[in-house]
C-alpha cells in the first residue's frame, strides 16, 4: 500500500492514486454528459424563444428529454461520485476500499448511461425526464436507467466502506469532517432515493414489456421520491462543497460543527416528504396529506438551508478575520478573492440557490400557490435556479481546484476562468427569473408553440409574454457562454494543460 | 478554529455562539409563522385543490361524458360539442390525445362539479387567462367544486406532456354573465 499514496502539496492530505483515477473517471464523464446536456439546452433554447423556434416539434421534445436526462441525472451523478470518492479516502487521507468494485460501477453506469441516450437519440423514449406511466418509452430506456442506478448505488456503498475503512486504520483523529458529514448525509440521501429508484423503474420496465401494470397515480408519487429526492443528493453535495470552497478559497472555519451537522440531518428526516409538493395540484392524494407532507416536513429542511445559508458566509468572515482581513463591517467581503473563480462560484451559488431558488420552491410547496403555478415556466424557473445556479455552479467552482488537486494540471486560460462565474451565474440569474416570470402569465413548460399557431382555437398570450420570453433568451445565450467557456477551460486544462508548478517544486512526491 | 476539511477532535457538541443562536431562531420563528399558515390558509382560502376523488375507469368516465353531452348539448364547434349544463349540476370535461371535450359553457357565480379525467395520457388543465393548473391523470376522476368569478371566452391549454401533438391540444370554455343579458358568447355554429 505505501507506494500506491501521493501527498498533496497544498492541503498536505495523503491521496490514494484509486481515488485519484477514480476521480478523474467520473468527473471526466460528467463533463462529457455536460456537453451533450448543454448542446441539446441550447437547441431547446433556441426553439422556445419563438423567433427563432429552430426545431421541429419531435427533436423539440426529444432534445428536452436528453437535456433533462444528461444534466439532471448523468451529469450531476457522475460529479456527485467523484464527489463521493473527494470526501471519504481523499478527505480523510484514506485508501479506496475495493477499487476494482468502483471501476465496475463506473463501467455499469456508463453502459446504463450509454444505453438511455441511445433510447433517446433514435426516438425511441420521447417520455421526459419524468417519462409519466403511461406514456411508454422503450424497454431498454428504464433497463438503462436502472443499471446507471444500480452502479451510483454500489459507489455510495463504497463510500459507506471507505469511512469504516479509515476509521478502522486511523487515517484521522477525532470525528469525520463536515465536507465529509455533508457527503454522508448526501449518501444516506441517495440510498433512499434510489430505492424509490428501484421501486418504480422496475414496475416500469416490466410494464414496458408488458409483464404487469402500473398505477399512473401511484408512478407519480413513487416517481417523485425518486425525482425529487435526488436534488437533495445534489443539495447535500452541493452544501458540502460550499463548505469545502470557503475552506480552501479563504481559510473559512466551522463555527460551530453541533449546528452544522443537525442542520444536515435535517435534511436526511425531512427532505423525502417534501417530494409531496409534486402531488400538490393531483386528485389522488388528501389535504391532511399534502398540507402535513409540504409544510410541516418541507419547513424542516428549508430551515436546515437557513441555518447553512448563515453558517458559511458567517464562517468566511470568521476565517477572513482570522487572516487578518479586519477592516470594517464588509472589510472580509470586499477584500476576498473575487478574481478566484472558486471564490465567486461560491457566492453566487449560495445566492442564487438561497434567494432565487430557495425563495420560489417555498412558494410553490403551498397549496394555493402550486395552484397558479403547476406546469408553468415558473416550475423550470425554479429549479434551474437550484440545480443550475446553485448546483452547477457549486461544482464548477469545485473544479477550478480539482484540476490543480488532482488532475495536478494549472487552470489553462485563467483570466477567462476568472470571469466564467460573473457569466454563468448573470445568465442563469437573468434567465431563471425571466422564466418564472412568463410563468406568472401561464405560460406552460415543455411546450413546442405557445402561438398555438394550428390550433383549433386560438390563444394570444400578453405581449408582456413575448418581451419576458426575449428577455430569457438572452439570459439563457449568456448563461451557455458561461458554460461554454467552463467546458473550454476544464477540456483544455486536464487534456492538453501544463502540469501543475507547486507539486514539482515542493513535492516529496510518493511516500 | 478549524476548517470543515479538517477533523474536529474531541468533543465537538458545544453550545453555538450568540449571532448563530439569534439566526437559527429568527429562521425557526419564521418556520412556525409558515407552519401555521398553510393549515389556516386551507381553512380561510377559497381555493383549495382538494376535490372528490376517485378511481374510474377510462371507458366508464367517457360513457358518462357522453351522457352528459348528451343531456345539455347546444351546439357544436370546431367538431366539438357545446354544453350548457344548469347551476349546480355535475359537469364532465375529458381530456385525450389531443383535445378537450366538450365545450361547457357556464354561468358566472353559478357552482358546479368539474369531473377531470383523462382517456390516455397525464394531461395539465391550465385555465387561461385566469392561469389555475391541475393534474389531469387517467384512471382517476378529479371532481372539484368550482364557481366562475368572470364571464369570458376562456381557453384551456393542455401543460402536461402529451405526446408530439401536445403543443396543439387546447380547449374551450364559455363563462357567461346571466344578469348583463348583453354578452353574447354562442355556442359557434350551432
Amino acid at each position: 500500500m505505501s507506494t500506491a499514496f501521493r501527498t498533496c502539496p497544498v492541503t498536505r492530505l495523503k491521496v490514494h492514486s484509486q481515488a485519484d483515477a477514480l476521480i478523474k473517471a467520473n468527473a471526466v464523464a460528467a463533463t462529457i454528459f455536460l456537453i451533450v446536456g448543454g448542446i441539446a439546452a441550447f437547441l431547446v433554447l433556441l426553439t422556445r424563444w419563438q423567433v427563432v423556434h429552430l426545431l421541429d416539434a419531435a427533436w423539440f421534445y426529444r432534445m428536452l428529454t436528453i437535456h433533462g436526462m444528461s444534466m439532471l441525472i448523468f451529469f450531476i451523478l457522475f460529479f456527485e461520485m467523484a464527489v463521493l470518492y473527494f470526501a471519504g479516502p481523499v478527505v480523510l487521507s484514506s485508501r479506496v476500499p475495493a477499487p476494482r468494485i468502483g471501476w465496475l460501477s463506473f463501467v455499469v453506469m456508463a453502459i446504463g448511461a450509454l444505453t438511455v441516450e441511445w433510447a433517446m437519440w433514435t426516438g425511441r423514449a420521447d417520455v421526459m425526464f419524468s417519462s409519466y406511466v403511461p406514456l411508454k418509452a422503450h424497454w431498454s430506456y428504464y433497463l438503462g436507467v436502472i443499471l446507471f442506478a444500480v452502479g451510483a448505488l454500489t459507489v455510495v456503498g463504497l463510500f459507506f466502506a471507505s469511512l469504516v475503512v479509515a476509521k478502522r486504520e486511523r487515517t484521522y483523529e477525532g470525528s469525520i469532517p463536515l465536507v465529509t458529514f455533508g457527503a454522508l448525509t448526501a449518501a444516506i440521501i441517495a440510498v433512499v432515493t434510489l430505492g424509490h429508484g428501484a421501486a418504480i423503474y422496475i414496475p416500469t420496465f416490466l410494464w414496458s414489456i408488458g409483464v404487469m401494470h402500473v398505477d399512473p397515480a401511484v408512478y407519480r408519487l413513487v416517481f417523485w421520491g425518486l425525482g425529487h429526492s435526488a436534488q437533495q443528493i445534489n443539495l447535500g453535495a452541493m452544501v458540502a462543497l460550499w463548505y469545502m470552497l470557503g475552506a480552501l478559497t479563504v481559510g473559512a472555519v466551522v463555527l460551530n460543527e453541533k449546528i452544522s451537522r443537525s442542520a444536515f440531518v435535517l435534511y436526511i428526516l425531512f427532505i423525502n416528504m417534501a417530494a409531496a409538493h409534486h402531488l400538490l395540484v393531483d386528485p389522488v392524494a388528501g389535504p391532511a396529506w399534502k398540507v402535513w407532507n409540504t409544510s410541516y416536513a418541507m419547513y424542516l429542511a428549508v430551515l436546515a438551508s437557513m441555518v447553512h445559508g448563515f453558517t458559511i458566509p458567517a464562517g468566511i468572515e470568521v476565517g477572513q478575520r482570522l487572516r487578518g482581513v479586519t477592516q470594517g463591517m464588509f472589510g472580509w467581503l470586499r477584500k476576498a478573492p473575487w478574481g478566484d473563480p472558486g471564490f465567486s462560484s461560491l457566492i453566487f451559488s449560495i445566492v442564487i440557490f438561497g434567494f432565487v431558488g430557495g425563495i420560489t420552491g417555498v412558494t410553490f410547496g403551498t397549496e394555493q400557490i402550486n395552484l397558479i403555478a403547476h406546469n408553468t415556466l415558473r416550475i423550470p424557473g425554479h429549479f434551474h435556479a437550484t440545480v443550475v445556479g446553485g448546483t452547477a455552479l457549486a461544482f464548477m467552482g469545485a473544479t477550478y481546484y480539482l484540476i490543480p488537486l488532482i488532475f495536478r494540471k494549472q487552470v489553462a486560460f485563467w483570466p477567462l476562468a476568472k470571469i466564467q462565474p460573473y457569466v454563468f451565474a448573470f445568465g442563469m440569474l437573468v434567465f431563471t427569473m425571466a422564466m418564472t416570470f412568463a410563468g406568472t402569465f401561464g405560460v406552460p413548460r415543455r411546450h413546442w408553440d405557445i402561438t398555438f399557431s394550428n390550433t383549433s382555437f386560438d390563444l394570444q398570450y400578453s405581449p408582456a409574454v413575448d418581451l419576458v420570453i426575449g428577455i430569457m433568451a438572452v439570459g439563457g445565450l449568456i448563461a451557455a457562454l458561461g458554460g461554454a467557456m467552463y467546458v473550454l477551460v476544464t477540456v483544455w486544462s486536464v487534456f492538453f494543460g501544463r502540469r501543475f508548478d507547486l507539486e514539482t517544486v515542493k513535492t516529496g512526491g510518493q511516500i | 478554529m478549524h476548517t470543515a476539511l479538517e477533523p474536529p477532535k474531541g468533543v465537538w457538541w458545544k453550545p453555538a455562539g450568540r449571532a448563530e443562536k439569534l439566526w437559527v431562531g429568527i429562521a425557526f420563528g419564521w418556520c412556525l409563522v409558515l407552519f401555521a399558515m398553510m393549515p389556516l390558509w386551507h381553512l380561510k382560502g377559497e381555493q383549495n385543490t382538494t376535490g372528490i376523488r376517485r378511481k374510474v375507469e377510462p371507458e366508464a368516465f367517457q360513457a358518462r361524458t357522453i351522457e352528459f353531452i348528451q343531456q345539455y348539448q347546444i351546439g357544436t364547434e370546431k367538431g366539438i360539442p357545446v354544453v350548457e349544463p344548469p347551476p349546480g349540476s355535475d359537469v364532465y370535461l375529458l381530456a385525450r390525445m389531443w383535445n378537450w371535450v366538450p365545450i361547457l359553457k357556464l354561468q358566472k357565480g353559478a357552482e358546479y362539479t368539474l369531473h377531470l379525467s383523462s382517456m390516455d395520457l397525464n394531461h395539465g388543465f391550465n385555465l387561461y387567462p385566469m392561469n389555475i393548473n391541475l393534474q389531469v391523470v387517467p384512471d382517476y376522476d378529479y371532481a372539484l367544486r368550482i364557481v366562475p368569478g368572470e364571464a369570458g371566452d376562456l381557453r384551456i391549454v393542455c401543460n402536461e406532456f402529451c405526446g408530439i401533438g401536445h403543443h396543439t391540444m387546447i380547449g374551450k370554455l364559455i363563462v357567461v354573465d346571466e344578469s348583463a343579458e348583453t354578452v353574447t358568447y354562442g355556442g359557434g355554429e350551432r
